[in-house]
């Protein structure tokens, strides 16, 4: 008998890093998404007994993809066509048989990998982001409806809706379980980047909220952006994202400072970044930066890769990082984007240069609302010793921004600002 | 297979002030469409282009009869193929390459029944 313990957290782990692998497995069989997800669930709960009995298998995966497949062909045998109510996935490969459960025998032949097919149809550009970002998280990191809701801040009822229309979309539309072909291939892995992207950012910044980093999100996503990163090992887009992911958390434990509060990059304490996540999304951004022209993320990376390689904030290579905004915002033009640039620009040539930049975008309709753009025009207010108008732009900023800790940080740079004359 | 109905919408003003260059433009993309539909693995099966909505009668409830479309849109349905297709992409990549310069089209699966 193995140690009851020991199995759980061998389960426990097969689930995190193999749940994707084995459903992908397991749809091939099904070509349901919903009875593969069962008969997936089934086969976790049975490790938990059969290990204890039997140990943990040398190759926990295999071992749960033959049983999920081989649970399936059972449940497929004895439901009839009758209690199908959606039909099957569309594959391009026909019925499966007797050879799909091939890996029976002991030691297993090698099952295919069919993970890149489960996320291109979970991000498939006919389902709207939403959509595509809670399939995602239920289907290719195993999380529970419960759990998704509770990442996107929405009720358990309104995301089990999200999740079964867009299974019911997939079935009925027939979109198709495969791999796109070379040409489409590019725009739909863009899509599984931005999708990525999108759990990372939300995790790193809630929205809304007490905690600033929502940590289950930013590992889920980096996990999920190294998994691409093996199945598409030549894709420069992807290098660029698992490379801006790993810069940008590298820096996780230094954002805010133990009383909770905000701290700054000028302020966080530089020793206690991820030497490792830094070096190895460093190397990231030099292969993703081959590609001509290089993806909005890659430059992302490159200026993370800037500001993490820098020993000290005085350091800043700060004319670099104008140059990469000045690329970036050709490949990718964006008001938002513009910001950052107009920001960079008042740190490399002073504060008023900075603020005519930020003035030039004051008309752009998609920032209007946006809190960050009146936060940095008090910071170079503040630095110019425009205090009035400092404070006028932090009491702006504050309005605008929902996220608690931030909201304490703007707060205290305004009272630092005193109350002044009237 | 399966059959999709590609529901083109598009502004019905810009047709009725467009040139009869631009009409004959058209009418050429149609016919050029038709044409290319298989090259995408799929098939048509019909199609019909629609008088516009200013002809439209609707029967609410089994009974009451109003002048005028169901929904008013800016955008009306103009017109329909039906295709059938493999699969949503190949339907999907039927849609792009359907004309439908003063709007855009919907792709919808049809329901079958067994």
């Amino acid at each position: 008998m193995t140690d009851a313990s020991a199995v759980a957290a061998a389960v426990a782990d097969a689930h995190r890093r193999e749940w994707a692998f084995v459903l992908a497995a397991t749809v091939r069989v099904t070509r349901d998404i919903d009875v593969a997800e069962e008969c997936v669930q089934d086969a976790f709960a049975t490790a938990l007994t059969d290990w204890r009995r039997t140990g943990i298998p040398a190759r926990p995966g295999a071992w749960l993809t033959t049983t999920a497949r081989r649970r399936a062909l059972n449940v497929l045998r004895h439901r009839g066509v009758e209690h199908r109510y959606l039909p099957l996935l569309v594959e391009e490969d026909t019925v499966p048989g007797p050879a799909d459960l091939a890996d029976d025998r002991p030691g297993g032949a090698e099952i295919p990998d069919d993970r890149l097919r489960l996320i291109v149809t979970c991000c498939h550009p006919s389902l709207d982001r939403s959509a595509q970002v809670a399939l995602t998280l239920r289907l290719m990191c195993g999380l529970s409806t419960a759990e998704v809701a509770r990442a996107f801040l929405v009720s358990e009822p309104t995301m089990a809706a999200r999740i079964t229309r867009a299974k019911k979309k997939i079935a009925v539309a027939r979109i198709p379980y495969r791999v796109p072909s070379a040409d489409e291939l590019p725009a739909r892995v863009d899509a599984v980047l931005a999708v990525i992207h999108l759990l990372f950012t939300t995790g790193h910044t809630t929205p809304a909220g007490e905690e600033l980093v929502r940590r289950d999100l930013v590992e889920r996503s980096i996990e999920l952006g190294r998994m691409l990163r093996r199945l598409l090992p030549r894709d420069p887009a992807v290098a660029g994202l698992l490379a801006l992911l790993l810069l940008t958390d590298a820096r996780r434990e230094t954002r805010t400072g133990p009383d909770g509060r905000l701290l700054l990059l000028e302020e966080q304490d530089r020793s206690r970044w991820d030497g490792r996540a830094i070096a190895e999304g460093a190397a990231l951004v030099r292969e993703s930066l081959r590609a001509r022209p290089p993806s909005p993320y890659a430059l992302q990376a490159a200026i993370a890769a800037v500001h993490a390689e820098s020993p000290t904030w005085d350091d800043t290579d700060w004319h670099e990082i104008v140059a990469l905004y000045g690329v970036l915002t050709q490949v990718w033009p964006s008001p938002v984007v513009a910001l950052n640039r107009a920001v960079a620009v008042g740190f490399a040539c002073g504060a008023a240069a900075g603020l005519a930049a930020l003035d030039a975008l004051a008309a752009e309709p998609q920032l209007a609302g946006y809190g960050y753009l009146p936060a940095a025009r008090a910071d170079f207010l503040r630095r110019l010793g425009r205090v009035e108008e400092a404070r006028d732009a932090y009491a702006e900023a504050l309005l605008l921004t929902e996220n608690a800790v931030e909201r304490e940080f703007l707060a205290s740079r305004l009272r630092t600002l005193g109350t002044g004359p009237p | 297979m399966a059959q999709y109905l590609i529901l083109i919408y598009e502004d019905e003003a810009q047709y009725a002030t467009a040139t009869p260059e631009v009409l004959g433009e058209v009418m050429q993309a149609h016919n050029d469409f038709a044409a290319q539909v298989e090259q995408h693995g799929a098939k048509l099966l019909g199609g019909n282009a629609l008088q516009s909505t200013g002809t439209a009668t609707s029967v609410r409830g089994g009974s009451e009869v109003t002048d005028g479309p169901f929904v008013e849109t800016k955008e009306a349905l103009g017109g329909y193929y039906l295709v059938e297709a493999p699969d949503l992409d190949s339907a999907l990549a039927v849609g792009k390459l359907c004309p439908a310069r003063f709007g855009g089209v919907e792709v919808r699966p049809v329901m079958t029944f067994d």
